[in-house]
């Protein structure tokens, strides 16, 4: 009977999501299993959540009363040099991802330069920042520096992908026009394809702005600077007054960046 | 059946919609409401209903006083005042058939909608409107797979199986080309009759308002300037509608051809006519 | 864009003004400073004899990563099948804090401003705090192990997908909520029939791209004990097993374009 003869006598179901049925039970059952897989395997040991229990309503509690004063000195020193890597890691990381951004785009790069822009996009996207901050750290000793260039490398990969991808998504006349009036390449780059990419890049760089310093707050842990070696100590240490400070002060300066970066972008725009 | 006394409405920016309208719609009767826009027609329809609150005044549907309600009892009042949209108001993602029987919600509790449990009785009277609105091979596609005429049948659908005692129905052919337009008003008008609905109709073309309806009404400004039937209207009651202009070359035309020369201002081309049929 | 003229009578035409131009100059002046301010302060705190070293330190250090050691692989899969459920799992759970938060926090849909900023405080904080600084104080509570990890990324994740869906609520269509409500509907009636519709394509790729960030994630909360793959590279750099490390990083790798291309697929599917 089809369904709109059912319909008619009044029996009607909804559309099933997946008109196959063998492919819905077959995905049905394959998620259940997982799921049951998935969460046997997770093993809790409830006593010690037991004993953790206490830590955690004292962790809630230092939010109403959060320690500035004990180690300010090492607040303030982790802060400025988290800031100080936000800033520098930011620029460079711009800077530099505008030619790996010109590199990796299909419509303007020959191919090798292609494969390489490219390659280190997915290398430096592939690996959370700590992983690269690690090795940086070998590289360069304990200090800032490793982390600024975990940083800055980080936003290479970041902000060259999406540029790339909005110059590929140029709008090709516009560019034909200024070639068309005998301009050589850097002028075509100048007067065709910046103004088209000129308002995402200074959007997208106050939003890795943002991200550079979420990520500078835990990349300290393995000694690239930062704030993150103060939190990890005074967590360690289970003095979740001083934690809850620094989780303050780094919501609050996230939210002012947030702040500030909408009001640029509705400036530049 | 419906009563309205002395209701205003002043939105909180502080321009006044509406000034102290009184307005009586008897059982079964099918009335136009013309005016230009921003007169508050659209205000005064959603009013009714209690989409906009009203500022001041009273609201009767038979014995109960709309204004005070809220809650469940705001829900039930509603369910027996249907609103067919301009833009048609479906939701573009569910299928034509979920749309319709959308109209049900008031009726049945939270679960059973959620899991489209609806009864057989909903179902087969949703088929039967589908029919009647002439869908009936639709049942299963996408509101958003049909032209502009079909979506509009699909909201009067959804509108009736409210199984309503009034309609309100807010410019329901601004989107639609001129003869998809006639259609839908003849369908109204036919379904008002059928089922002894009274209706108010938002309109802003006049030669359709003339032709559907038993009685007009203009607003101008929150107020309204003119309350007769179709033939009273002519190109001095308009111009204290709508301001100065030549109305007498345009109400002729119509008159004397009974086909409208051009469509209304506002009756621009839908361009999502034979999407789908 | 001014025009001036000179003395002479002919028009100039200058893309800024004087004062622009100026300011323009005085915007950059700031910035330069203020960037050499700040490397000032790392070039302090830097040892250069480590830098001056760099170069012998990275040839070291691939010298040591290769070969990789392909015997050890064999004992990476369980902390492998560990990192892929704490990033799903976290994400599941995450969705399912997120999804009533971000009603509460869509200016259309909350009940009262005060619950709005309520939410958009809890949207804030997650999205403030790193999944790894979670990671840190989950283990101080709950003790090391993959439940700590679960929590971090679900509570990470409430932050990110409350944000994005929030705003995917508030830029529906009010017109189809309009007509759901004029049928006398209730207030879950509304949300289910009027307002889910129109957002479960973005809800839907919201999610998957959070769970793809997730994957990415949970490959290093066991750096802090929360179990997954970073366990196995923490040991494996504290014992300076560089041959295994690099093994963890392919794995790694492959994992990761893997989770990135099935997010594109499964995203571009939607839309």
């Amino acid at each position: 009977m089809s369904r709109q003869e059912q319909a008619r006598a009044g029996q009607w179901r909804r559309l099933p999501l997946i008109e196959n049925p063998q492919l819905r039970w077959g995905l049905a059952l394959g998620l259940a299993v997982y799921l049951v897989l998935a969460l046997a395997s997770v093993e809790v040991n409830w006593a010690r959540v037991a004993e953790g229990a206490g830590r955690g309503l004292n962790f809630l509690a230092a939010f109403t009363q959060p320690d500035f004063i004990s180690r300010r000195g090492d607040i303030i020193d982790g802060i400025l040099e988290s800031l100080t890597m936000t800033v520098t890691s930011t620029v460079i990381g711009v800077a530099l991802s505008i030619p790996v951004g010109l590199g990796a785009a299909r419509n303007i790069a020959p191919w090798p330069i292609y494969y390489l822009c490219r390659g280190i996009i997915t290398v430096s996207r592939t690996f959370q920042e700590i992983i690269i901050a690690i090795l940086f750290v070998v590289m360069f000793g304990f200090g800032p520096l490793a982390g600024m260039i975990t940083l800055a490398f980080a936003t290479i990969g970041f902000m060259a992908k999406l540029l790339a991808e909005d110059i590929e998504d140029l709008d090709w006349r516009q560019v034909e026009a200024v070639r068309a009036t005998g301009a050589n390449w850097w002028q075509i780059m100048n007067h065709a394809v910046q103004p088209q990419v000129m308002p995402r890049l200074i959007g997208l760089s106050m939003y890795r702005l943002d991200i550079n310093f979420r990520e500078s707050a835990v990349i300290g842990i393995v000694g690239a600077g930062g704030i993150g070696a103060t939190l990890n100590t005074s967590i360690s240490r289970y003095e979740y007054d001083t934690s809850a400070a620094i989780l303050l002060i780094i919501i609050a300066i996230v939210l002012l960046c947030e702040y500030s970066s909408s009001h640029i972008r509705r400036w530049t725009q | 059946m419906l009563t309205l006394s002395q209701v205003s409405k002043r939105y909180p920016t502080g321009d006044r919609a509406l000034s102290d309208i009184d307005l009586t719609l008897p059982r079964g009767q099918v009335m136009a409401l013309i005016g230009p826009s921003g007169a508050g027609k659209s205000t005064l329809i959603r009013c009714v209903n209690r989409l906009v609150e009203p500022t001041s005044g009273s609201i009767r549907l038979e014995d109960t006083e709309l204004t005070r309600l809220s809650g469940a009892a705001l829900r039930r009042a509603r369910r027996s005042m249907a609103m067919i949209f301009q833009e048609y108001a479906l939701v573009d993602r569910l299928t034509v058939m979920e749309n319709v029987l959308s109209g049900r919600l008031g009726y049945v509790g939270f679960w059973r909608s959620f899991t489209r449990r609806y009864s057989q009785e909903d179902i087969a009277e949703a088929f039967r409107l589908l029919d009647r609105v002439g869908l009936p091979h639709a049942l299963d596609k996408r509101a958003d797979a049909l032209s502009g005429g079909q979506r509009q049948r699909v909201g009067i659908a959804r509108a009736l199986i409210q199984s309503p005692r009034l309609l309100l129905v807010d410019e329901p052919t601004a989107s639609l080309d001129p003869k998809t337009s006639r259609q839908i008003m003849r369908l109204i008008r036919e379904l008002c009759a059928e089922r002894n609905l009274a209706a108010i109709i938002n309109i802003h073309d006049v030669a359709l308002a003339q032709q559907f309806a038993d009685r007009i009404v203009g607003l101008r400004a929150g107020q309204i300037v003119f309350d007769g039937k179709p033939g009273e209207l002519d190109a001095e009651t308009l111009t204290t509608i709508y301001g100065e202009e030549e109305w007498d070359t345009r109400v002729q035309e119509e008159e004397t051809e009974g086909e409208p020369a051009t469509p209304a201002p506002t009756a621009h081309l839908n361009l999502a006519t034979g999407g789908a049929s | 864009m001014p025009v001036s003229t000179t003395s002479q009578g002919t028009p100039i035409w200058r893309l800024r003004t004087t004062r622009a131009q100026w300011l323009q100059y005085l915007g950059w002046l700031a910035g330069a400073c203020l960037f050499l301010l700040c490397w000032k302060v790392i070039s302090d705190n830097t040892m250069w004899v480590f830098v001056e070293d760099a170069g012998r330190q990275g040839s070291d250090l691939i010298s040591r990563m290769l070969p990789p050691q392909w015997s050890y692989a064999h004992r990476l899969w369980k902390p492998m099948w560990d990192t892929l459920n704490i990033a799903t799992l976290g994400t599941l759970l995450g969705i399912a804090m997120a999804f009533p938060v971000a009603f509460l926090a869509a200016r259309n849909t909350s009940p009262h401003p005060l619950v709005r900023s309520a939410a958009l405080v809890i949207i804030v904080s997650s999205r403030s705090i790193n999944s790894l600084i979670w990671a840190m104080l989950l283990v101080t509570i709950l003790g090391p192990g993959v439940l700590a990890g679960i929590i971090a990324i679900a509570l990470r994740s409430i932050g990110f997908i409350g944000k994005l869906l929030y705003e995917a609520i508030e830029e529906i269509h009010p017109t189809p909520v309009e007509a759901i409500s004029a049928t006398g509907a209730g207030r879950l009636q509304v949300m289910s029939y009027g307002v889910l519709p129109q957002i479960m394509p973005a809800f839907a790729g919201i999610s998957v791209y959070r769970w793809d960030i997730n994957i990415r994630e949970s490959t290093v909360l066991g750096l802090v004990g929360a179990g997954g793959i970073g366990l196995q590279l923490n040991a494996a750099i504290n014992s300076l097993a560089w041959n295994q490390v690099s093994v963890i990083f392919v794995l790694i790798f492959v994992t990761v374009l893997a989770s990135e291309w099935i997010s594109a697929r499964v995203r571009h599917a939607i839309i």
